[in-house]
């Protein structure tokens, strides 16, 4: 029987190619378009919303565990929905000249 | 229906692929509304992804959290106008800070329950505790500071990097107890800490900072769902987290950049405005100090018979949201067949790219909207340079004078422009405190007023016809 990687070191491949991901792509950002970067990437990071659906929706954790669950979901929404929609909006503004 | 582990993983790769696919959107105004669709569909497909989940069996607490995030982040967006754009940002980024802390103590409870607690996994807890209580705090912080309910002066005190010194050191010791024991109250003492943290890292920085304070919580925010990921072995947590956290370091680097400082400047010291400007006049004080000021009419006669005009808008013209005026501004002129341009610096406003939403928001087409380094070469074929509540950036200074604090920084050439108008409140000097040499120049007078007044009343004196 080989020996199994630890998962971790699996999670940090992941981590470290992605931050190579994230430099090549933000460096092409347009920076007039920095603001909506920093909403959008505001939006995305609402992902942590995933982490509180976990913990929000284990009825065995017990009432205080769930709680906390609860809390984290809704902040992590008003992330989600308010990062997409007013980058969504700030979008919207960007014209060309007619 | 109840997806598996591996369909799970397999959806939140296609996630994590259009969430990449949404910031390469960014790179042109004219994908960048279809690069959000796409990172709200990824979104949309990890959060389902999730609720089909074995892990996920009851509904009530998601639903209603979820409900009750939808509306108020709706309303707010909604509602937010353009200029609050920069306290927007920092609110939200301290929900993912609290969030990143609420996910990190409830796993651990929830392992705590259920067995299956660990040094490598406590320690993974800790990590994303600490990185989302930091950034929690230091966004409330951020958030006081831009919204006027904090002073945004910079407080100083004396012993504060020894007492930030002290209080990492006992964080981390924390950290190692809790990792080592499990112990409830390490996690909750360590989680304090981080919050007082937050707290006196930020609270130093002065308001005029902002714009790479606002990108350094970015980016945390970023490291705290990246650490979260690590707590809860989701590849997709990880990867968002990552990108996020450079988007954010990136945006750091580009605004210190743009102030010649390191970070280190920024977030350990360095300079910021202590207030100034007497009681007189601002006149009086301008025609002591041998700096011309002049009336509407002046501009007006000049820009109307102008071949090229540039605006250089600052934090000042958000504060009296001057841009629907400037607008306005750029039709007359654009009617007489005067070509008119924006020249963006990267640190202008309080966030990164603040002036460019504000233009947009004007209706000013984003192709006469440039950057630094894009327009500087065309200031010396300028007939009349308007800088509309901007100051540190168009500075001399910053070129000439090697004792000036300001020295190095890269700066709009203004001053080589036929004739240059600032439009000022004051004589007060930028953030830096530091006397703008523009303001000495033959070819520049300052008008003195609010700033959309005074574009309102250059507009009225174009349409009656000028001169």
């Amino acid at each position: 029987m080989p020996e199994l990687l630890d998962p971790t070191i699996i999670a940090l491949y992941v981590f470290i190619l992605a931050c190579f991901i994230g430099y090549w792509v933000v460096w092409g950002v347009t920076p007039s378009l920095h603001t909506p970067l920093v909403a959008l990437t505001n939006a995305i990071s609402g992902i942590v919303l995933i982490g509180a659906l976990l913990v929000a929706g284990d009825p065995e954790a017990g009432l205080l565990t769930q709680l906390l669950g609860f809390l984290a979901v809704l902040l992590a929404s008003i992330n989600v929905f308010g990062g997409f929609l007013v980058t969504h909006r700030m979008l919207s503004m960007f014209k060309k000249k007619r | 229906m109840e997806l598996s582990v591996n369909h799970q993983a397999l959806a939140y790769l296609a996630a994590a692929v259009l969430f990449i696919l949404g910031l390469k959107g960014l790179t042109h105004p004219a994908t960048a509304r279809r690069g959000n669709l796409y990172a709200m569909l990824g979104m949309v497909i990890a959060i389902a992804a999730t609720l089909l989940g074995a892990q996920v069996q009851s509904y009530g607490f998601i639903i209603a959290g979820i409900a009750i995030g939808a509306v108020i982040g709706a309303v707010v967006a909604v509602r937010i106008q353009m200029t609050a754009m920069p306290q927007l940002v920092a609110a939200l980024h301290s929900f993912v800070g609290m969030a990143a802390v609420l996910v990190g103590i409830g796993t651990f409870l929830e392992r705590s329950a259920s067995g299956g607690l660990d040094a490598l996994l406590m320690s993974e807890i800790s990590a994303g505790v600490v990185i989302g209580a930091i950034t929690f705090t230091g966004s409330v912080i951020a958030f006081g500071k831009l919204q006027g309910l904090i002073g945004g002066a910079p407080v100083r005190f004396a012993g504060q990097h020894l007492l930030n010194a002290l209080i990492v050191l006992a964080t981390v010791a924390l950290a190692v107890h809790f990792a080592l024991t499990g112990s409830l109250l390490s996690l909750l003492l360590m989680t304090l800490l981080a919050l007082l943290l937050g707290f006196t890292l930020i609270i130093p920085i002065g308001g005029a900072d902002m714009p790479v304070i606002i990108s350094m919580l970015n980016s945390y925010s970023g490291w705290a769902a990246a650490a979260t990921g690590f707590t809860l072995h989701n590849n997709l947590l990880i990867i968002v987290g990552a990108l996020v956290g450079c988007s954010g370091a990136i945006l750091s680097f580009i605004m210190c950049r743009a102030m010649n400082r390191s970070i280190l400047n920024v977030v350990f010291g360095g300079f910021g405005s202590s207030g100034g400007g007497g009681g007189e006049s601002a006149g009086a004080q301008a025609a002591e100090r041998g700096v011309k000021s002049a009336a509407v009419e002046d501009a007006v006669y000049w820009m109307e018979d102008a071949a090229r005009v540039i605006v250089v808008p600052g934090y000042g013209m958000a504060v009296a949201q001057a841009q629907h005026a400037l607008k306005e501004l750029m039709q007359q002129l654009e009617g007489r067949g005067v070509e008119v341009r924006f020249a963006i610096h990267p640190v202008a406003g309080r966030m990164p790219g603040h002036m460019n939403v504000l233009l947009a928001e004007a209706d000013i087409p984003y192709e006469n909207v440039q950057e630094m380094d894009e327009i500087n070469p065309d200031f010396p074929g300028t007939d009349v340079v308007l800088v509309v509540g901007a100051n540190d950036v168009v500075n001399p200074a910053a070129r000439e004078d090697a004792s000036s604090p300001i020295y190095g920084m890269p700066i709009l050439e203004a001053g080589r422009a036929r004739q240059v108008y600032f439009l000022k409140r004051s004589m007060r000097p930028g953030y830096s405190g530091v006397d703008n040499l523009l303001f000495y120049q033959d070819n520049t007078s300052l008008i003195f007023g609010d700033a959309k007044d005074t574009i309102e009343a250059i507009n009225a004196a174009l349409k009656g016809g000028g001169h």
